[in-house]
Parts: structure tokens; sequence; C-alpha cells
């Protein structure tokens, strides 16, 4: 991104050229991929000629003015439809920004459109969207992932440089994974979630999903930022962009979970994250052997408080006042017969269990459970913090599978094996591409850091990046 | 018949007076157009997030402190979680297991007994919309509206012991907590408004038994009077039922004003179950407790302070002193005057007279204005009379209570040799009257003074004319 910010500034590229090539890209490659919901190349090009006046009064509001970047559709976009993939907001367009897509206007990215997802996130696949599966750009016949498949699938297939996804219990790092491309969960509260539309607001977080390591830095420099509108937003801390200066590298303890390796994961996943980790310990790191038992709770915990906040988040889509509205004789039968048909099964499931764990006669067996259990969780996280500076795992337990291969929700559900555990504890975490499997599909590993810790996940994921290989080269390197 | 204890416990809603909405920066006026004050948060659209209105907070700390609670440095918000049209996000938040204050009373006079009602709990919650029906009630409607402009007003909900033991005394109490609230400035307490709402729960047990009976929810009490009928109906129809042998039915039940009655809503087993959890979106408060210390140094001189004060310091009656706390701003009328060098009863009677009238009309005078009429007539410049005119002038006129005097011509005569030959001519023209008035009916004689004073136009002084008539008559 580097290069192509200084062709901008130099004024060797328009804006308005690279926007035609993304939206180029897009018009090719769409009908089979479905990453986006919504493609908006007219305002895309509005604002990269925009963009364009701004360079050439040399008023440029970033070094990235003029890139663009394509927004997750669960985050607001103002005037622009935002249908988190779900047919009941179909029609729905915000009145307002998010704060984030702010912060992107304000660097004068233009937002060339809104890409698939699990309906209101819940999924691992895309396959739970309203609007079609998001196709693996490896292979058309796997999923991309999820539920930030869309955003995840455009930058690997080249349609856009980067994006932005959200991560409730992994959904930006294992479609990163199953993509090959790098993807941020940071720290709770590091983002605003001002505008993301809330599927369990105690775990919700937007991140950068990107090419290469310092590109997803560099977006993340922009977003990490305080809210004044987000009440769960960190103090005042800003994110520089690393110097990727390697000498930190000696003597980093890196923790490696016995939980996180062995039964259960495909042994060439095993093999590409050990290769790395050889490959680190090589560079000075010095790999300490962990154990993080509590991860044996993550998914139930995570599954229980992400279904209770979610019942209550999605209730607000009733048909009073947007989206859709069946009409009936009375508000209660509006209410069940428009839910009925705006949501998707995946979301009616996830209702119902989040409204049963909430109910008076089983809180206490899970929901109050469930908060406890979270509380030891992230005591296991702190304390393997104590011993390491990083946790290194794979992202996700395979590569990227058939589109229909998991039948049952509690196949997909686990895909979030390795990666709810940073969730609950509020833990940034980072899905770095190290490697293909066989059939050459892509696998992850993932870098877990204590709270407020990116720069050392995105120095590490640096000189894995290093030593696997960007794979296809970007836009500005063709150039 | 047996005879039953009443148990009665109030819930009650007060809406904070605060200038933007609890959980975002809306404006809280009343009467706008509706939707005209509603904002992503408010009206729930996706992805808004809530905001804690510092202000709020404040409110209800001070109302925590006005009525004895403890006030905790750490409460938690919580989710509310049903389905109605008004409720935008359908989940409403507030406070559930942390409340901001709990522990408190109120003390209150009831018949020149003090009493006690212990409060539980307050905490904060935010207000839902408003539907307004197409008919006149819900069922005859084909269609509702909702106007958002109220969803999101701050709220304390004020909870007492099942402790108040008459509809009477819970009309008491609840006037008193409205008083409270206006003294420390945190509401407006409107019933007609919907800024203050109770809810009543009532149970009967046999007299001197400590087992509580089941308990009724009485909804829909709009007016203090609603209230105490509301609550006299249900007194009355427990215990009858339980006079027959019937047991109680737990349920809660509307008011009927029309029909003066109250009529079933729905039983325990319909009642929803809310799904309360903590709200994810908003961190626990954990107040400063300086911060607390300052709110709690803010509360101002509060009703039975006052009572005891008016009665105490400056010796007025239960009467007169009720009326000025009542009327906090002839209170604080009062409390300007009284060192004026004024007597202290002229200046309640000043206020509990014409004065009253006039003022709730107009709009108060100033203590100066007040203070230089009342020593004008106590020193005899105007007579009473004169002085009930110049008091009305006063509130259209810009000039001094002398000044008017002046411009008026109103100064009292007290001269014998003008008033002289005005007595005389009042007797000559009565002369029957003058004659059974010597025969012994001596109740004539203000009948003579009264027109001596016309004649006089008022101005004359009253002294001067009794005796003048005093002793034209004795001869």
């Amino acid at each position: 991104m580097r290069k192509l910010a200084q062709l901008l500034e130099t004024r060797q590229i328009s804006s308005t050229e690279v926007v035609e090539h993304y939206l180029s890209e897009i018009t090719k490659q769409e009908p089979i991929l479905n990453a986006f919901i919504t493609v908006d190349a007219e305002g895309a090009l509005a604002q990269a000629r925009a963009s364009d006046l701004r360079r050439q009064q040399g008023m440029a509001l970033s070094p990235w003015d003029g890139i663009p970047i394509a927004v997750k559709d669960n985050i607001s976009t103002k005037g622009l439809k935002t249908t988190c993939a779900s047919r009941f907001l179909a029609n729905y367009v915000p009145l307002f920004d998010a704060t984030v897509v702010s912060t992107l206007k304000n660097s004068g990215l233009p937002i060339v459109g809104k890409t698939n997802l699990d309906e209101f996130a819940m999924g691992s696949s895309t396959e739970y969207s309203a609007y079609g599966v998001t196709r693996n750009p490896h292979d058309y016949e796997r999923v991309s992932g999820g539920s930030s498949g869309g955003s995840a699938a455009a930058v690997a297939a080249g349609e856009i440089p980067w994006s932005l996804g959200t991560d409730t219990g992994g959904s930006i790092r294992q479609p990163a994974s199953f993509c090959g491309v790098v993807g941020l969960k940071p720290t709770y509260g590091w983002v605003s979630r001002y505008g993301v539309v809330a599927l369990a607001p105690s775990l919700d977080q937007v991140g950068p999903l990107a090419k290469t390591v310092e590109d997803a830095a560099i977006l993340f420099s922009l977003l990490a930022a305080p809210d004044a509108m987000d009440a769960t937003s960190a103090d005042a801390r800003a994110f520089p962009v690393p110097d990727w200066d390697e000498s930190f590298i000696k003597g980093l303890k890196i923790g490696v979970p016995e939980e996180f390796f062995g039964d259960g994961i495909k042994p060439e996943v095993e093999r590409a994250v050990t290769d790395s980790l050889e490959f680190l310990a090589g560079q000075g790191a010095e790999l300490v052997p962990i154990s993080l038992a509590t991860n044996e709770y993550a998914i139930d915990t995570y599954l229980t408080l992400v279904t209770a906040e979610a019942s209550s988040s999605l209730a607000r889509y009733d048909g009073v006042r947007y989206g859709v509205r069946v009409p009936a004789e009375d508000s209660n039968t509006m209410f069940a017969k428009s839910r009925s048909a705006g949501f998707g099964s995946e979301v009616k499931r996830r209702i119902m269990l989040g409204t049963y764990v909430l109910s008076a006669r089983h809180y206490g067996a899970y929901y109050e459970q469930a908060q406890k259990v979270r509380t030891l969780i992230r005591q296991d996280v702190l304390a393997a913090f104590q011993q390491v500076d990083v946790i290194i795992t794979p992202t996700t337990p395979s590569a990227a599978f058939r589109i229909g291969a998991k039948q049952s929700p509690l196949e997909m559900y686990l895909s979030d094996l390795f990666t709810a555990m940073a969730n609950l504890s509020g833990i940034p975490a980072l899905s770095v591409p190290c490697g293909k499997d066989a059939r050459g599909l892509p696998l992850g590993l993932q870098i877990m850091g204590s709270h407020f810790q990116e720069e050392l996940l995105f120095k590490v994921a640096y000189l894995v990046e290093k030593y696997v290989g960007v794979e296809g080269g970007t836009f500005s390197d063709k150039l | 018949m047996t005879s039953y204890d009443t148990v009665i416990g109030l819930e009650i809603h007060v809406a904070l007076l605060t200038e933007s909405k609890f959980l975002c920066s809306c404006n809280t006026s009343f009467g706008a157009p509706p939707n005209s004050q509603c904002c992503p948060v408010c009206l729930g659209l996706p992805g808004a997030l809530p905001l804690i209105n510092e202000k709020a907070v404040e409110y209800a700390t001070r109302a925590g402190f006005a009525l004895n609670c403890q006030v905790h440095y750490f409460s938690r918000f919580d989710r509310k979680n049903y389905f109605y049209p008004d409720l935008p996000k359908a989940y409403q938040i507030t406070q559930d297991a942390f409340p901001l204050c709990t522990g408190g009373f109120l003390e209150y006079y009831m018949d020149d007994q003090l009493v006690r009602t212990e409060i539980t709990r307050i905490h904060l919650e935010e207000e839902a919309g408003k539907l307004i029906h197409s008919g006149a009630t819900i069922v005859d409607s084909d269609y509702s509206l909702v106007d958002y402009n109220r969803a999101g007003i701050p709220l304390i909900e004020i909870v007492t012991a099942p402790d108040i033991h008459t509809p009477k005394q819970a009309r008491l109490f609840l006037e008193q907590l409205r008083l409270l609230m206006n003294y420390i400035g945190v509401s407006d307490t409107k019933m007609e408004e919907g800024s203050l709402r109770c809810d009543a729960n009532i149970s009967l047990k046999p007299a001197g038994s400590s087992v509580l009976g089941t308990k009724v929810e009485i909804k829909n009490l709009n007016s203090f009077r609603a209230l105490e009928r509301g609550l006299e109906f249900e007194e009355r129809r427990q215990s009858q039922l339980l006079n027959r042998g019937e047991a109680i039915r737990q349920e809660s039940r509307t008011w009927d004003e029309r029909a003066g009655r109250t009529i079933s809503m729905r039983s325990k087993g319909d009642a929803p179950d809310y799904r309360i959890f903590p709200e994810p979106d908003l961190p626990p408060l954990n107040l400063d407790p300086v911060w607390v210390s300052l709110i709690e140094a803010s509360v101002p001189e509060l009703p039975l302070e006052r009572l005891r004060r008016l009665e105490g310091e400056y010796g007025l009656s239960r009467y007169e002193s009720t009326f000025l706390v009542n009327y906090r701003d002839f209170g604080d009328l009062f409390l300007s005057l009284a060192p004026m060098g004024i007597e202290h009863k002229s200046i309640v009677n000043f206020l509990m007279g014409d004065y009253a009238r006039l003022a709730r009309e107009h709009g108060h005078l100033t203590a100066e204005r007040i203070a230089e009429l009342l020593k004008i007539t106590s020193e005899g410049l105007i007579s009473p009379a004169q002085a009930k005119e110049v008091l009305e002038e006063l509130f259209s006129s810009s000039l001094s209570p002398r000044e008017i005097v002046e411009q008026k011509g109103l100064q009292v005569v007290g001269d014998p040799a003008k008033l002289g030959p005005i007595v005389a001519e009042v007797l000559s023209t009565h002369l029957e009257l003058v004659g059974r008035y010597k025969n012994g009916e001596t109740r004539l004689f203000a009948f003579f003074v009264g027109q001596v004073m016309r004649a006089a136009q008022g101005k004359a002084d009253p002294e001067v004319v009794n005796q003048l008539l005093r002793d034209e008559l004795a001869d």
C-alpha cells in the first residue's frame, strides 16, 4: 500500500484509475465469487474524483487518500444499504455512518461497496447469507469462511486492496485464514463499535483485512482511536504503524498451548504452523510449551453468551420502524410474522437458544454460569501472558471446507474452536497465512497477545509473512 | 366479618427534568411535534449505542439523598427484554441487580401524626415512547401511531416497602414525594403529562397477622384521586372476596376511572419473562465519591425541614406552615419578607389572602414591593381597603406602592375638620337609624362607619371616623 500511496502522491496514478481497476475486477469476478452484496460504483468514482482533486490541490486527507476499501455489510454506511445479509434489512438505508466509516471517509478512502457475510454475522461460511454464499477465490467449490467471508474473499481475489470485517468469535480470522489474507481482531474497545450492527456487544470488534501484514497494520492505525459515542471504547490511545525492526524477536517468548495442537487438527495445518514456529525459533524466539486448559469450555461459553446477547440485540427488528413488516391484526402477531418472514434459520436458532439461556428458569444454569466461566478463561489467558509475550496457534483446525459440507449447526460452531477465546478475554488476535495444504488451500496461523499488544502481533506476523511470502502480489506490485 | 389490615406498596416513576435524554443528546421538552426529538440511539436503529447522561445520574443521586437512601458508588445497567411498539430496542435499559440507591425513607404528616414510609430502592431507567391510538381505546382502534419523542427520557423508579396502611396514606405519601421532587428540582412531576406515574400493590391480611396476603398490582392510576379511589375499590373488593371465603388471585389490574373500578389485566402466570441480563453496551457506573458528596451537599432544604423551621423559628401554625411549604414560591417569599421588620403573622395573612389569587394569575411581586405595601398599611398611611387597591395596581404597574398611593391620591384623610362635615351629612340623612341606635341598636354603628367610608371614597382614616361618630352619637 505504501507503493500505491506513493504513486498517488506523485500523481503517477489517479484515484479514479485505481478505483476503476478494482471496479473492473469486481465486474469480472463477482458473478462467481459473490463477495459483495452492494457495489457502489458511482459513489466510489465520485469519491475517487474528489480525492484526485484534493491531490491536485495538495490537500490529501491522509497518505492513503484515494485508495478504495470495502466494508462488511453489518457496518452502517450513510445513504448506502446495510443489509446484514438479512432479508429483514433488504431495503434498510442507514441515516448515519458508523464511526469507523467516518474514519475511512475522513482519511479519503473511497468506499466501493458492502461485502457479504453470514446473516447478522452468525456463521462461519457465509452460507447463512440471504444473498448467497461467497466462494473461496482459491477453490470456488469451497467456502470463504465467515462471517466476514466477503471481506476476506474480495481482498484475496484482488477485488479490493483492503476491507473491514467484524469478529465476535473468529469472524475476521477464520475467513482470513481460509482465503490466505491477514486479519486482525483488535483488543476489545480499541476500535469503535458505534454504527456496527450488534451481534454480541460484549464480544464484537471491527478489524482490518488486507493482503499484507503492513497493509493490515496501516488500516488498523486508522481505526484504533477512542470514540465518545461508544461507552465501551478504550481510553485515548493511538496505534502507530510499527517500524518492522526485527531485533525484537531475540528472546521473545512464544507460548505454544498444547490444547491447540494434536487431536482434531488436520496434520497439514499443524505442520505449517509448526514450520513457522521453528522458523521464528531460528530467528531467536523462545518457544514455551504452555497450557490453556480453559479453551475446552470456550465454545460452550461463547455460544451461551453470544446467543443470549444476540437474542436481545436482534429484538429491535420488530417491523415497527424499518425492515420487513408483515401486517397483522395486533402488534404481537405483527412482530412474530415479520420476524418469521425476515430472519433466516440460523438467526432464528440462535435467538431461540439465547432466549432460553436468559429465561428465568435457566438463567442460573446457563447465562450466569457462562459469565463465571468467561472470567476463568480470561484469568487463564492473562496468567499465560505472565509467562509468555505472545501465543501462537493454528487459526482453524482445517483449511476451507466445501460448500454444504457442514451439515449440523454444531459442526459449524466448532469452526470457532481456536478463535473464540480471544473474544471472551478481550485480547487481540491476528491471523496470518503460513502456507498451503496439498490442495493449494491457504492455511492460517493465529497470534494472540495481551491487551493492546497489537504492535507485537504485527511484528511477529511480519516475520512469518517474510518467511512464507505473499502470494500473488498486490495490484501496486504489478504497476 | 373479619377485619383486615391493608398493606400497600408503591412503585413510582419520576421523569427527570434533564435537558437531554438519558442515553442520547436529544431534546426532552414536552409538546414538540411527534417524532421531532429522535435520533438513531432513541429510535433503536441498528448499530446505535447508548451513552449515559451524567445529569440524569446527578438527579437520581440527589433524589436518593433527599429520600435518605444509601447511594452506591457502584451500580450497573441491565436489559429488560419485552416486545412493545413503543419500545424501540425491544428492551429497556434499567438497573436490576445493582440499583443506584437502596434503603431510604420519607417522613410526612398524616392527621398531625408524623409517619414514615420506607424506600426499598431507587434506580435509573429509560422511558418508552407513546402510543397514539386512532380510536378511543386500543381495542377499537384501526391503527396506532408511535411518538418516540418521549423514548429515552430518563426516569427514576422509586419502590416503597409494603408499609403503607390506607389508601389515604398512599395518596399523602405520593403528594409528599411529589413535593420533595419539586424541591430538589429533579422533575416537574406532572401526573397529567405522565412525568409522575404510580403503580400500587395492595394486599389484605387478617388484622394483626404477620403473614402477608396475596398482592394485586393496580396500574393506570393517573391522578392522586385515582390512586386513592383505586386502592379503596381494591380494598373493598378483596375484603368481600375474603369474607366469602374466596382466594385473591395474584394479578395485575387496571383502574378504570370512568367506571370507578379495577379490571383484571393479566394473572401472574401470564407475566412476561423479561430475561434481564447485564447491559453489554454500558460499563457499570463507578461514581467518584467526591462527586457524590458534592451532590449530597447540593440537596436544598426539604419540605419537612422547612415546615419545622416555619413552626419553630417563626411561630406559624401548622396550617400556615403547610401552605407555605406546599406552595414553595410563597414559602420563599415569606422567608425573604420575614427579616424585613414586618410582623410574621401579617405577612402570612397577606400571602394567603388576595395576594395568593392575584399572584397565581399574574406571577409574584418582589419582596421589596410587598414589604413597602405592608409597611405603609401598618403605619396607617393607607386603609386596608386602599391597600387592596394598591395591591391590584402593583401587578400591572412598575411603580412602588408609595408612588401608586401618591399618583392615585389615596392618602388616608385623618383630618377631623375634613371628616366632620361628612359624618354630620351621613347622620342627618339617616335620622331614623340614629334614633334606633340611640335606643340601643348599637350594631348600627358599623353601618354608619361604612357610609362615612363610602362617602369619603375609602380614603378616610377609620380610627378618626370611629372617634367622630362616637362623639356625634353620644350626644
